[in-house]
């Protein structure tokens, strides 16, 4: 194949995240969902034309009288959401995150979190996940939904953390935002791996390097960690999937056991993860280097994912890249 | 105990009465703060005591009772108004009234859903509608016949999602949703600083059942909220013109309408002028 061949056969439309040749399970968040529906008559399915494209169509074949598709008004998507939980419902609210988040940020923050209501908000095409440009890209979703007040915010790695945080923030209660990974989704962690709302998990010991990641940051820090260890530097990693509330006692504690710390997200490097590691350790009077991987602050161009993601840094390779050219 | 189940006859004079105490408490609020919302709410007060004390069903002990008629107020910062028909209502104490806008009261100038009888929290405007549609949607999933009511006003129109909303209850056909739009004709920067006329035919163009009334007509108060009961597939609309300042001749004429701040000499004197106009306190 030629270069201009191969250009054109990576284009906008491949959207999906990078499976790096694991397993991986289809629509892992409408499945579950749909499962809960089974023994949860309370939990009801809203969309903003968005149905196909955030996986919860499953419930919706599984539930139809329970299901509501408002449209493309996001506004009202969370208006009508925040009223149904004010019937005792709990609504699971998908649409894509820059929509959720810049389009009814007022409705989430005062309809929804003011109150305290039992919404879901389930947000596709997080970070770089979709080749479509600045409009589909939510580079900045954390970051502007941590400025809410009780507000939990989730970053899945993979497809067996979504399955298990669709229960339990199911079973939690109060607002949530989560991030979707969507269609084909790698699976990262073990069936046995437990996810708790507000709990950062060890995942691999090491003392040179300390990565902090969330979403699918994480697989590549773990790879990165693997390959590293043959390099003869000790990397360890925390994954931290919930950025809301923040498990500063988790990642003080695994900040002081590294030498340095690597943060990475799937998200830009203000506001987010980076900046919340950073406040941790310096209220917990750590003084370490932090380098943060992550998105420019800045609009990211349209293009093919893998090419996106290489050019801006969230690979396995640039991982190992950061990591191995630290002094 | 169960109110207004099912709305009995109209006593219009009874409820006209009704109104002009809600007036009263308020006009007692706005001098405690010597400042309020006051125009807003002495125009709204006949819909308030038409709600009430005739149309919404409710039980004052039991306010989280499943099948109760909701009703929202859209526009938070008419809460003077609400806190008034809350306290005739038996809902909260007619001596906390006293404290309205004071620091620590629960009786905001705009509401919030921690005080007792409150669906929602308003005041960022364009929030009622779309959650009356989300709780219409949630009284249908329970199969309950419980009707919500949802107040908005005529600058709160501009808002899109106030649309957004209209849009989707037509779409789910909540019939057992009631839109009370208060077109007082004014907003933060004055007279309506965009024109929303024609407002019925902009509500009928998004498939609701509209009626214009005078807001301030007891009789086609009650009339229209009757009228809209029926379950006939389309949500309600009711356009209730009304005069801000309503039963106050100095605050009707007055151009401070939006926003009323008087020093408490004044607010006696426009306590006197409304007990001479109504007659002796009930």
């Amino acid at each position: 194949m030629s270069g201009a061949e191969a250009e054109r056969t990576l284009a906008m439309g491949q959207d999906e995240a990078i499976g790096g040749g694991r397993q991986s399970v289809e629509a892992p968040f409408g499945r579950a969902l749909a499962r809960l529906g089974q023994s949860r008559p309370d939990i009801v399915g809203l969309t903003a034309d968005l149905g196909k494209y955030t996986d919860i169509l499953p419930f919706r074949d599984a539930f139809p009288d329970r299901f509501f598709n408002v449209g493309m008004a996001e506004q009202n998507l969370v208006a009508v959401a925040a009223g149904l939980a004010r019937t005792g419902k709990v609504p699971f609210a998908t649409t894509y995150g820059v929509f959720a988040t810049r389009r009814a940020y007022d409705f989430i923050a005062i309809a929804l979190a003011h109150s305290n209501l039992d919404v879901k908000i389930v947000a596709g095409l997080p970070g770089l996940t979709t080749g479509y440009g600045g409009t589909h890209q939510a580079i900045e979703d954390l970051a502007l939904m941590r400025m809410i007040p009780g507000l939990t915010i989730i970053d899945p790695c993979d497809a067996t953390e979504i399955e298990a945080a669709t229960e339990a923030i199911a079973a939690h209660r109060g607002p949530v935002y989560m991030r979707l990974l969507r269609g084909s989704v790698p699976v990262v962690f073990e069936p046995g791996y437990i996810f708790e709302i507000g709990k950062a998990r060890r995942l691999r010991e090491g003392s040179d390097v300390g990565i902090i990641s969330t979403g699918f940051m994480t697989e590549r820090a773990l790879d990165a960690a693997d390959a590293l260890g043959k390099q003869g530097i000790s990397v360890g990693v925390m994954h931290v999937p919930t950025i809301k509330p923040f498990d500063a006692g988790a990642v003080a504690e695994f900040a002081a056991s590294v030498g340095q710390i690597v943060t990475a997200e799937n998200h830009v490097v203000v506001g987010g993860l980076a900046g919340l590691v950073v406040e941790t350790l310096f209220d917990a009077g750590i003084a370490k280097t932090v380098t943060r991987i992550g998105l420019p602050d800045r609009y990211i161009e349209c293009g093919a994912v893998p090419t996106l993601q290489a050019k801006y840094g969230l690979t396995t390779e640039a991982v190992i890249a950061t990591i191995a050219g630290l002094s | 105990m169960l109110r207004n189940s099912p709305p009995g006859s109209a006593d219009i004079g009874a409820l006209e009465r009704k109104a002009e105490l809600l007036r009263r408490h308020m006009l007692t609020m706005a001098r405690g703060q010597g400042q309020g919302y006051i125009g807003q709410g002495l125009g709204i007060a006949d819909v308030l005591a038409a709600l009430y004390f005739h149309e919404l069903r409710y039980d004052p002990d039991n306010l989280d009772w499943p099948d109760r008629d909701r009703f929202l107020l859209s526009t938070g910062h008419y809460s003077i108004a609400l806190w008034a028909a809350l306290a005739e209502a038996g809902i909260i104490p007619v001596e906390e009234l006293t404290t309205y806008g004071a620091d620590n009261s629960r009786l905001e100038m705009s509401t919030l859903d921690t005080t007792p009888g409150v669906e929602m929290i308003g005041g960022s405007l364009g929030h009622g509608l779309g959650q009356g549609v989300g709780q219409a949607l949630g009284l249908r999933v329970d199969r309950s016949d419980a009707r919500v009511f949802v107040e908005l006003s005529d600058g709160e129109m501009q808002e899109g999602s106030t649309w957004e909303a209209a849009m989707s209850a037509s779409h789910f056909k909540l019939d057992g949703l009631v839109a009370l739009i208060d077109c007082n004709g004014i907003q933060a920067d004055g007279p309506m600083v965009l024109d929303m006329d024609p407002v019925a035919g902009k509500w009928r163009a998004f498939g609701w059942q509209t009626l214009e009334i005078d807001g301030n007509d007891m009789a086609a108060v009650v009339g229209a909220l009757a009228g809209a009961r029926e379950r006939n597939g389309k949500p309600k609309a009711i356009v209730l013109r009304t005069l801000p300042g309503k039963g106050v001749p100095r605050i009707e004429t007055s151009e401070k309408s939006h926003f009323f701040r008087i020093d408490v000499a004044q607010w006696d004197g426009i306590i006197a002028e409304f007990d001479k106009s109504v007659g002796p306190r009930q």
